[in-house]
């Protein structure tokens, strides 16, 4: 098991905003392209700010931990903000993460973007522009 | 973390036996010879190698000339492989195994066949077993070597050995079996089983580590493994590692008094901590054969929950166990034995070995049923796939 930053084993120990959002007003969902796993992010979003945040992983403890890490930094950001923030920054904000470990963050990344692109896909009929996400990982 | 760790891994390794320890003790500064040199420090040290290889070669029912020791489980089962290819080149090119063997032989068979060799990998079943129909089929006259392991280590299933050994034994090829993982578990008898090599790693029976051996049956063609100063009968050069091999011959002695205890032992802890689990957990899947496996051997699939993770929060509550989970490993991949028998990737994500050992108690059995059950429930909640 590689060896995890306090930072990472606090946010894998106790995980923020776990759970799924019935009224969610964008939903995001990725799977991770190298290993297999499987994430899925709730906004809700009021006045271009993301008002609420929440989470559900299949996944590794740092899967988890950038999970909990990334709806931790948007949560109350405006979408514009909530974009700028790259898988980097969560590593950043977790004291790092082993290099084996860092394409779990991408997943986070990407999972959040997913989210606002549906999010803008159901209010103006448009997607996030750019944003590619991740073919989900074929079942070998 | 609770303040008695339970160490549920022993499929990875062992503690020493404190007997071993103490038996190696003298051999790092008092008897300290080479076994090479004529003088009485040397023959002091030789008669501990003897005595020790003497002890092996009975726990196996071999004769002890038929004992080379090695650095351990991988180097025996890369001297088995590479130097039965290499010595019957002459004879053929061809090699069988398995898809589920330990890597210690899957990648010397890959090396092999970048030499030319050609190598076979006969189907396993939904348990990783091996048909004895298949090897017999497989068998062609350009085919020197046939390699099955004992028992898995990952998923526990013990293999056909005996009725292999009679099929190779008649087609005149020779076998070879890993028994890291059977040495001092379950009887291991190698006239019975007609194996002509075998392979054993002594930190796997509660003996030291950077020790091990490959038994070579009387007549095998077999190229050195290490050409250096003639040793082990010209075989593999190198000094005799004597406070290993003395160790190694400890717990093999140890191995052979306390084998039916610790089968008696162990088998009901096993039995009791799976129907634990099954009952207490729903989609919970057992891997590996149901009563052809490893007398300590607990391995599951947790569906909707990842390996790692699982791994983590037991740790924390001081349990040590394995898993064979993509995350986990170094390339990313899940375990080729999971996949082998037919887990699908995401179903292999969530797999857990317990492996138990001669000091594990009913407590401990008691302690992993209380406490797992709740990472499972607490993991599958954040899980995006479990819908209950
Ligand atoms: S999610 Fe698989 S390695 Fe992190």
């Amino acid at each position: 098991m590689p060896a995890y930053s306090e930072k990472v084993m606090d946010h894998f120990k106790n995980p923020r905003n776990v759970g799924e959002m019935p009224d969610a007003d964008g939903i995001g969902h990725i799977g991770n392209p190298v290993c297999g796993d499987i994430m899925e992010l709730y906004i809700k979003v009021k006045d271009n700010i993301l008002t609420d945040v929440k989470f559900k992983t299949f996944g590794c403890g740092a899967a988890i931990a950038t999970s909990s890490m990334i709806t931790e930094l948007v949560k109350g950001k405006s979408l514009d903000e909530a974009l700028k923030i790259s898988n980097r920054a969560v590593v950043q904000a977790l004291d790092g993460l082993p290099p084996a470990k860092l394409h779990c963050s991408v997943l986070a990344e990407d999972a959040l973007k997913s989210a606002i692109d549906d999010y803008l896909k159901k209010t103006t009929g448009k997607g996030l522009p750019g944003f590619k996400p991740h073919e989900e990982h074929p079942p070998k | 973390m609770s303040e008695k760790r339970i160490y549920l891994d022993h499929a990875a390794t062992t503690p020493e036996h404190p007997e071993v320890v103490s038996a190696m003790a003298p051999y790092f500064s008092e008897i300290f010879g080479n076994p090479s040199s004529i003088h009485s420090f040397g023959q002091e040290a030789r008669a501990a190698v003897e005595s020790a290889r003497e002890k092996i070669a009975a726990l196996i029912n071999a004769k002890k000339e038929e004992i080379v020791f090695t650095s351990g489980g991988t180097e025996a089962d890369n001297f088995a492989i590479k130097g039965v290819a290499f010595a019957n080149s002459k004879k053929g090119d061809h090699i069988i195994t398995t898809p589920i063997e330990h890597h210690a032989v899957t990648e010397p068979c890959q090396f092999m066949k970048t030499l030319g060799y050609r190598v076979t990998y006969l189907p396993v079943d939904q348990y990783g077993t091996v048909s004895p129909e298949d090897v017999k089929k497989a068998i062609t006259d350009k085919t020197i070597l046939v390699s099955v392991m004992h028992a898995n280590n990952e998923i526990g299933t013990i293999q056909p050995i005996e009725e292999i050994g009679k099929i190779t034994k008649e087609a005149g090829v020779y076998f070879h079996s890993d028994a890291v993982q059977t040495a001092g578990a379950i009887p291991v008898d190698v006239e019975k089983m007609s194996v002509d090599l075998l392979s054993i790693s002594a930190h796997k029976l509660y003996g030291p580590k950077g020790i091990g051996c490959l038994y070579i049956r009387k007549g095998t063609k077999i190229v050195p493994f290490m050409h250096g100063g003639g040793q082990e009968k010209n075989r593999r050069g190198s000094t005799e590692n004597v406070p290993g091999i003395v160790g190694f011959g400890k717990a093999a002695e140890l191995a052979i008094k306390e084998l039916d205890e610790r089968q008696q032992h162990l088998i009901p802890l096993r039995d009791r901590l799976i129907k634990g689990l099954q009952e207490k957990i729903d989609n919970a899947l057992l891997n590996g054969h149901p009563t052809k496996r490893l007398p300590n051997n607990v391995s599951m699939c947790f569906e909707f929950i990842e390996g790692e993770s699982m791994l983590l929060n037991l740790d924390m509550e001081g349990i040590a166990a394995s898993t064979g989970s993509a995350c986990s490993s170094a390339t990313l991949e899940p375990s080729h034995v999971l996949l082998s028998i037919g887990r699908p990737h995401a179903i292999a994500h969530g797999s857990i070995r317990f492996s138990l050992g001669r000091m594990t108690t009913d407590r401990d059995i008691d302690t992993v049923l209380d406490v797992f059950p709740k990472i499972v429930d607490k993991l599958r909640k954040m899980s995006p796939l479990y819908k209950k």
